[in-house]
């Protein structure tokens, strides 16, 4: 083979990270200077929080698909677990630290915590199952978390938090407040969330992933996505780098659900379910397995267009379209002969800008 | 007393999920896809059989093989259209079409018939009486129950003996294994591959039938957690086993009976799930799967 | 072959039935393996398996398909856990060890069916070699710390260098699952390379490749060993290259050594012929 038709095989260049910070940074800008304008409808408003939230999601889920090449179904329970404690802490240190934005980072630090532990949890014992049988478990990890959360009652008070399977049973003195009330979920949340957070919870999330990937420990997992054997002979333990990845990922859930929880006033278990973690994957797979840009684009477009359709007469067919879009984007992405035209365009161009150096 | 009527309404629900689970053991066995769309065939199957029964009068007898014909139908075109294309394709971008078409089935069942439920008669009746009594009224069984079990049974005989010993269920046997020696050896990959999606959405249509009427109710959405719940019973039992599908089926059921029995009833999917989680850590491949190494 | 007229090197015994060659004599075997055996369920894949490779030794371990060498290899690298025996490793006892530990302590491999990280570049395959002798943490690499740059710079001219030591320096930043056949065997060596053994482990490097490749290859080898100063010990089915590369030679038959000797030895040992040829009708 020669150098010349290896032209477009090469690897990714190194300036692709640094196009995702300038994305997100221009998208930031154009966004801020549209809400200044006030040419954005409160409905979009209210929505980039929740893009914000999702895109976090989708970059770290692909860091577990994309990166690590573990199949997950329950990105969604780690956004629970950081969604419920970040409020109990938002919460809990309502009078201690009357300082929001503070309040709001100690929250998502809580939250991304609580989302670390819960990958450990999951992860330690489940890292050595394979393929889609890991796949059933994360799936009824997300359902476990849900149904927990789903039952139990969590209430503060001057002498710490409380916590029960009834509200009466969390036994609060006066000045106290039940937060998690079972089957209602979250309720008298403070909204701490705005869109410069999500802003910058989106950037941290980029440094570390993309940070992540392009060092050593990034390379050992992606080295065990590619083959494990190979990577275990030559030294690289597929245990720990596994739960790096997949520990990593599921803290970022946890601090994205911290900031999805701290933007509504109140918020229900079943809101992390199934459906969301589905939700995420599919972000992730129409973006590109292992491409952040992708994750970032897909999340941000399919969480507002469902939304754009609501304004059309559409309303009922909406998610009849997304259903529709999302098999067929899968039917041709994954067609071979589409696949045939872009590589022949790939070699043409290759050709002429090898012809052009000549 | 309690405990004989615990036990039998968790053999009955075990037995309905066995039954799904079979489908998907089949389907998941020689496509090596998580076909979450299984659970929503149910649902059609359920429509179809309540509208043949109300709205056209006809007896169970014939809805529900006609139920089951649609169903059959469906799968084969769902199979044809959305998932042949893709058998070269990863395994990720197959589940997740298997999940458009989940979304599809549901929100179209959603604009055809609404989203209000639908109350499902009964249609295991008998001389009026949908149970009958033992021990002078202390345990009442209901005739679907017993119907269920015994569908169940029937069913995972049949096809034991359907992969053992015909031709076809030989192929299916050898597609799983194999796809391409199988097409070396003259067998009809795709034919196969159709027949399998055909009896697996004949055997949902079935469970949607007798879900619906034990529960006797039915809403566009009434597949999707039975579909993962059998799912996860599939797996419990080693994924690919027919006996371990229901084997699997039916402890998931008595487990999630005796839960919200005895432990909590809200708390009974954590449980199940928990079980499964550790069933898989000390199995990794199920209750009677084989675990196969990776060849170095 | 001729490029291969080595002097013909003497076999020695070392403290046991093994022998190693004469130069390594006073130092002791990087390798020795004790009565090594390992059941698959009730069938012996290998049994009574000793062996002894000296420090700077050539060593082909041949016989035919199905005979267990792959299974040696695994049994070394720790992919399977032998059921019985002792590997002793540069004098220690491997019995409790991972694959991963084993090959920290020296045994480095190749496979059979080539096992790349196909979607990396081929500098990061080496760098992956070189996992253990570079480190930095985790958080050094997502903060960009002081270290991650010095480590980096010092893995990046590590790889290079040892790419170039095969020519491959050039493919450097193409993904390792695109190069050609022959280039994804070499790099799969040279990342073997990086990880610093003591003892090289190649199973079958020649096969799928004509005889000017070989012959390219046979040279290749002894340059790794010449270079590194290592052991090497080798699956080949391509007699040419273990007869004119090899020192020691061992033979598998049904899970058990049937010759051990220098080539000339092995090539007119009766058994080993019978072994490959079928037995004689008697008449």
């Amino acid at each position: 083979m020669s150098k010349l038709s290896l032209g477009s095989m090469k690897g990714r260049s190194a300036l692709s990270p640094f196009l995702n910070y300038a994305i997100v940074i221009v998208a930031f800008i154009a966004l801020q200077v549209a809400i200044g304008m006030d040419a954005m409808s409160n409905s979009m408003q209210s929505l980039l929080v929740p893009v914000c939230c999702y895109i976090v999601m989708a970059i770290s889920l692909n860091l577990t698909v994309g990166v690590l090449g573990e199949l997950s179904l329950g990105h969604g329970g780690f956004m629970s677990l950081g969604a419920f404690s970040g409020i109990i802490v938002s919460i809990a240190l309502k009078n201690l630290v009357p300082l929001s934005p503070l309040r709001l980072a100690i929250a998502l630090v809580v939250g991304a915590i609580f989302g670390a532990i819960g990958g450990v949890i999951v992860g330690v014992p489940v890292l050595r199952l394979r393929g889609d049988y890991l796949a059933i478990v994360t799936l009824a990890f997300g359902e476990i978390i849900k149904n927990v959360m789903q039952v139990l009652y969590i209430g503060v008070d001057e002498h710490g938090l409380h916590m029960s399977t009834s509200e009466a049973g969390l036994l609060l003195s006066e000045n106290g407040t039940a937060i998690v009330k079972g089957p209602m979920g979250a309720v008298g949340v403070t909204k701490l969330a705005s869109f410069t957070a999500g802003f910058i919870l989106i950037l941290i999330t980029l440094v570390i992933v993309q940070n992540l990937v392009h060092s050593r420990a990034g390379r050992a997992i992606q080295a065990l996505r590619d083959n494990r054997i190979a990577a275990e002979s030559i030294g690289i333990s597929a245990t720990k780098y596994k739960l790096m990845a997949f520990v990593t990922s599921a803290a970022l859930a946890g601090a994205a659900g911290a900031l999805y929880g701290l933007n509504y006033s109140s918020t229900l278990a079943s809101k992390f379910d199934f459906n969301t973690s589905i939700l995420v994957l599919v972000f992730v797979v129409l973006g590109g397995l292992g491409s952040i840009r992708g994750s970032i684009i897909a999340a941000a477009v399919l969480t507002v267009l469902p939304e754009l359709l609501r304004n059309f007469d559409v309303k009922e067919y909406r998610m009849l379209i997304y259903a529709i879009v999302l098999i067929l984007v899968m039917l041709v992405t994954n067609n071979p002969t589409i696949w045939g035209w872009i590589s022949r365009f790939q070699r043409r161009k290759a050709e002429e800008k090898g012809e052009a150096e000549q | 007393m309690t405990f004989l009527s615990h036990l039998i309404t968790g053999l009955s629900l075990g037995s309905i999920y066995a039954i799904i689970a079979l489908g998907y053991t089949m389907v998941y066995g020689i496509a090596k896809m998580l076909n979450f769309a299984h659970g929503d065939v149910i649902m059609v199957g359920a429509y179809v059989c309540f509208f043949a029964v109300t709205s056209y009068q006809l007896p169970a007898i014939l809805a529900v093989p006609l139920a089951m014909v649609v169903c059959t139908i469906l799968g084969i075109v769902i199979e044809r259209l959305a998932y042949k294309p893709l058998r070269q394709a990863p395994s990720l971008a197959v589940l997740i079409t298997a999940i458009g078409v989940s979304y599809f089935l549901q929100n179209s069942a959603q604009i055809l018939w609404t989203a209000s439920p639908k109350s499902f008669p009964n249609l295991f009746v008998f001389g009026g009486q949908n149970s009958f009594s033992l021990f002078g009224g202390q345990l009442n069984i209901s005739y679907v129950a017993i119907a269920t079990v015994l569908a169940c049974i029937v069913i995972m005989l049949a096809l034991t003996w359907f992969t053992k010993s015909t031709k076809l269920g030989k192929a299916m046997r050898a597609c799983s294994e194999d796809k391409a020696a199988a097409q070396l050896m003259g067998i009809n990959v795709n034919f196969t591959i159709s027949m399998t999606f055909a009896i697996g959405s004949a055997l949902a249509a079935v469970a949607g039938v007798l879900m619906c009427s034990a529960y006797s109710y039915l809403l566009p959405t009434t597949g999707s957690l039975p579909g993962i719940k059998a799912f996860t019973a599939a797996v419990f039992g080693g994924i690919g086993s027919i006996p371990g599908a229901f084997l699997g089926g039916v402890l998931l059921g008595l487990i999630e009976t005796f839960t919200k029995a005895y432990i909590s009833t809200d708390l009974s999917d954590a449980v199940v799930f928990a079980v499964l989680i550790v069933v898989l850590l000390a199995k990794p491949a199920g209750l009677l799967g084989r675990y196969v190494p990776e060849k170095v | 072959m001729s490029k291969f007229q080595k002097d013909p090197v003497k076999l020695v015994p070392v403290p046991s039935t093994n022998k190693i060659p004469e130069r390594d004599i006073d130092k002791s075997p990087i390798l020795e393996c004790r009565h090594l055996g390992i059941d698959f369920g009730g069938l012996s894949a290998v049994k009574d398996f000793n062996m002894a490779i000296g420090r700077t030794e050539i060593a082909g371990l041949i016989g035919p398909n199905g005979a267990g060498k792959t299974t040696v290899f695994n049994l070394l690298t720790k992919v399977y856990q032998p059921t019985r025996g002792t590997i002793l490793l540069d004098g220690m006892d491997t019995n409790s060890m991972s694959t991963v530990q084993v090959n920290k302590a020296g045994i480095a491999r190749t496979f059979q069916n080539i096992r790349l990280f196909n979607n990396l570049t081929v500098e990061d395959n080496v760098k992956l070699g070189l996992h253990n002798q570079v480190r930095y943490n985790m958080w050094s690499g997502i903060l960009r710390l002081p270290q991650y740059w010095k480590s980096e710079k010092q893995s990046h001219e590590r790889a290079m260098e040892l790419l170039s030591l095969f020519d491959m320096g050039y493919l450097a930043q193409f993904k390792a699952g695109n190069l050609p056949y022959g280039a994804q065997r070499r790099l799969e060596i040279v990342r073997a390379l990086a990880t610093n053994p003591s003892l090289l482990l190649l199973d079958e490097p020649a096969a799928g490749m004509n005889p000017s490749e070989t012959a390219e290859l046979m040279e290749t080898i002894v340059k790794i060993r010449d270079t590194f100063g290592i052991a090497i010990l080798l699956i080949e089915h391509d007699m040419n290259l273990v007869m004119g590369i090899c020192e020691g030679i061992a033979v598998l038959n049904f899970g058990q050594i049937i010759a051990k000797g220098t080539p000339d030895e092995i090539k007119n040992d009766p058994v080993v012929i019978e072994a490959y040829l079928g037995k004689k009708k008697e008449a």
